[in-house]
């Protein structure tokens, strides 16, 4: 496969995966947000949507564009805003546009979804940006890039095409799982008093309700909710589609069939990834704490992705330089 | 009808329906309009959803039209397409025996038969491959020719198109809609198939391979997604199961081509080119040029890949040695051209040019080297200030100009806002050169939409139509 298809196929799955995680981002602030005050204490009208901003790492990016933090406005921004690449717009856009630049390489099922998805998306944003509409525009975009796995699933021969797909998924569910989480930390000081328990309950509902896991929860632990159990969740679950563990065993193993040599550096790094959630345990978790565990995940995850673009996505010329490209230049990001 | 009207497909001087549009004419009458208004509403969405569009120059990225699609289908009987068949297939053969030939031995120069500046000092004629042999010694592996139907009848060849001729993925999803939305009509009466376009493209680059490879690695070339014809790049790569590729996705390292892969460098051995020869080697051709592939020329040179269609096939489709063609035809092939050429006068000759500016609001005078019905004069429908700015441009460049008589393009039967009305067609079969010549069974018909225009091009406001051939 080129290097340069790999690369479009990997990017088209980030942004499509983007875009439900944005719409998934959106509806947990709007949860947290609708909540009556004594449920978020201390909160004004704009913090959710600030948290919301800081998860996405677009807080700095939206004060220089579009200047004071508004709901209405960043919501527009998150979704919509083309001077955002990251808006839900710009991704369904990117995630068409490298359809069609890879339409040979995927199947006529799959960029018929990626561009239904466009074509529909002006009609359907068109009330997105006031209240009343915005619920109905994220389930629409969910159902969309749900369709667009669906068929992807059901039409793509398991090629090389499919694992980079499914490798590109991957990567962007676990940053959004990281960011989540660290949403909800970032204001893990917040709320003391007697309803404290309370609170918790409702705001880590919301979000195990943006994560589709709430009834993966129940399962799990029969309890109430609360944020220990949902944090060993989200990160250690074996089987919860978005926990950080899953995504890592995907990462690993896509690596694996992808790779031609066992030992090169992108399948050690992600094999280690995977191990350190497969056998790790949330009480070593808490003993560095959590905020620290989320800010490491983010750099090894960073340095996986910069090790796939090197092993598959750079060309090489025609001399031996191949071990030097197996090195990478990543590896000292992890000593 | 009056004696001056076009040749009609359908219907004969009497009003009648032609034997070869009965199925056609009865499905009409026992269909409701409704059904029909529904159904080609269906097929525009269906076409914008799948996304068989072409890109819109000077539009932001994401600008993509349609080409009108028209269901009502260009009809031809068995026995005119086996003419239309062997006239294709000798011409392309003559066409490709004159390109070895100006690149080699230079016979039909030497013999008289066509002006030698008029080749040599083309410029489309590429001195670089002179002595150059290739596989099969076939130059235009993929040819597009262009026919039009005129007067009684008579099919004439308006055009040969050896460079990058496309279109084809048109007849393709044309195909594919109309079965779709009337399988009834297919099942009342056989229509040749044209779904094996693609194995036969493959099989004809496969059979031109360098050094006799058993499966020589096939990849198709394009300028990029933002080509007004990317889809049918990346159509014909996806049908045939091949890599597509851009300039930037090669490179060449000891004359050999190698893709860069998620894998390592793997070669290549023929190319299927989407670019034109000017931006294909920027060491030989245009310099300034990022969507071609340094060397490329050299690795073609040294027999190490084979480019379909070579460097400088341009010269053999140039309209000024379009009047020609016939005299090809009996110098290489000793046989009488089956097909018909349009009278066409010279402009850098005397008389003709006296006689074409005394009639010009009766002739089409086009550029020698336009293409896409840029560049053209339709004088029985230009205003008289045109006519003079054409006359004052002819005066000034004779011989940039050729002229043909306005041939009445025969008409077909086409669904308009107003209902069913005649419009004017022609007809692009594809014409196949690898180790044998061959021709798939229709072509693309392409429709002026506007009523009384003889434009059918995309660019233009023209449609497309399916070309159905009907079997014996």
């Amino acid at each position: 496969m080129l290097c340069r298809t790999a690369s479009d196929l990997y990017w088209m799955a980030r942004y499509v995966e983007r875009a439900e995680n944005n719409a998934r981002l959106v509806d947990l602030t709007q949860r947290i947000s609708l909540l009556p005050e004594r449920l978020d204490p201390g909160r004004s009208s704009t913090t959710a949507w600030r948290r919301a901003l800081d998860a996405l790492g677009q807080l700095e990016t939206y004060e220089a564009c579009r200047g004071e933090l508004e709901p209405a406005r960043v919501l527009a921004w998150i979704l919509l805003d083309t001077d955002n690449p990251s808006s839900i717009r710009q991704c369904l856009f990117q995630g068409r546009e490298l359809g069609r630049a890879q339409r040979g390489a995927i199947t006529a099922e799959m960029y018929q979804e990626l561009n239904t998805s466009w074509l529909d998306m002006d009609e359907m944003a068109a009330d997105a940006s006031s209240t009343d509409g915005v619920s109905g525009f994220l389930d629409w975009v969910k159902t969309r890039c749900a369709a667009f796995r669906g068929v992807t699933l059901g039409t793509m021969t398991r090629d090389e095409g499919y694992h980079f797909m499914t490798l590109g998924t991957a990567v962007e569910r676990a940053d959004n799982t990281v960011r989540l989480l660290d949403f909800k930390y970032a204001q893990a000081d917040e709320g003391e008093g007697g309803s404290r328990d309370f609170i918790q309950y409702y705001q880590w509902s919301a979000m195990l309700q943006a994560m589709s896991a709430f009834e993966t929860y129940r399962k799990t632990y029969r309890d109430a909710v609360h944020p220990l159990h949902v944090s060993e969740m989200m990160i250690f679950q074996q089987d919860m589609p978005r926990s950080l563990a899953v995504c890592s065993r995907w990462l690993h193993r896509m690596v694996e069939l992808l790779a031609e040599d066992g030992r090169s550096e992108v399948v050690r790094l992600a094999g280690a990834l995977d191990a350190s959630l497969r056998f790790g345990r949330m009480d070593d978790v808490l003993e560095g704490g959590i905020k620290p565990f989320l800010d490491d995940f983010i750099l090894r995850l960073e340095a996986l992705h910069q090790a796939i673009v090197a092993q598959f996505m750079t060309s090489i010329e025609i001399d031996g330089r191949l071990d030097d490209r197996r090195a990478g230049p990543v590896s000292s990001m992890l000593s | 009808m009056n004696a001056d009207a076009p040749y009609d497909e359908m219907y004969d001087a009497q009003g009648n329906v032609r034997a070869h549009y009965e199925c056609f004419a009865e499905w009409v009458r026992d269909t409701r309009d409704e059904r029909i208004a529904q159904k080609r509403r269906q097929a525009e969405i269906s076409f914008h959803r799948v996304g068989i569009t072409f890109a819109v120059y000077g539009e932001e990225s994401g600008g993509e039209r349609l080409i009108p699609f028209d269901i009502a289908p260009r009809i031809i009987p068995a026995g005119e397409w086996n003419v239309l068949e062997a006239g294709l297939i000798q011409r392309v053969r003559a066409l490709n025996m004159f390109l070895h030939d100006i690149y080699h031995d230079r016979r039909i120069l030497e013999f008289g038969v066509i002006p030698e500046s008029l080749v040599l000092r083309n410029s489309h004629y590429r001195p670089q491959m002179v002595g150059i042999d290739l596989p099969s010694q076939v130059y235009a592996h993929i040819a597009g020719i262009d026919i039009v139907r005129a007067g009684e009848g008579e099919y004439y060849v308006l055009e040969d198109n050896l460079r990058v001729p496309s279109g084809v993925s048109y007849m393709l999803e044309n195909r594919k809609m109309m079965m779709r939305l009337f399988p009834e009509l297919f099942a009342s009466q056989a229509v040749a198939p044209v779904e094996h376009y693609p194995a036969l493209l493959l099989e004809t680059l496969q059979s031109v391979g360098p050094e006799g490879l058993d499966q020589p690695v096939v990849a198709v070339l394009t300028p990029g997604s933002y080509n007004s014809a990317y889809f049918e790049h990346a159509f014909l790569a996806q049908q045939m199961g091949v890599e597509l590729v851009e300039g930037q996705d090669l490179f060449v390292n000891d004359d050999t081509v190698y893709m860069r892969t998620t894998r390592g460098p793997r070669r290549v051995h023929v190319i299927y080119r989407r670019i034109d020869d000017d931006f294909l080697d920027p060491r030989v051709f245009r310099a300034d040029s990022v969507l071609g592939v340094p060397g490329l020329f050299s690795a073609v040179a040294a027999g190490r890949v084979t480019l379909a269609n070579s460097f400088g096939t341009g010269v053999a489709d140039d309209k000024s040695i379009y009047p020609y063609v016939p005299e090809m035809i009996r110098f290489y092939l000793s046989e009488d051209p089956i097909l018909l050429n349009v009278p066409t006068y010279r402009l850098s000759q005397d008389d003709d040019r006296k006689y074409v500016l005394d009639h010009l609001q009766e002739l089409v005078v086009k550029e020698v080297h336009g293409a896409g019905g840029y560049g053209m004069l339709v004088g029985p429908t230009a205003s008289r200030s045109e006519i003079e700015a054409f006359r004052q441009r002819i005066q000034a460049e004779p011989a940039r100009y050729i002229a043909q008589p306005t041939l009445s393009l025969s008409t077909c039967p086409t669904f308009v806002d107003s209902g069913v009305a005649p419009r004017h067609i022609d007809l692009r079969p594809y014409v196949l050169s690898g180790s044998e010549t061959l021709v798939v069974p229709g072509g693309l018909t392409r429709v002026a939409l506007r009523e009384g225009s003889l434009v059918v091009n995309s660019s233009q406001g023209g449609g497309t139509k399916d070309t159905w051939v009907l079997e014996d």
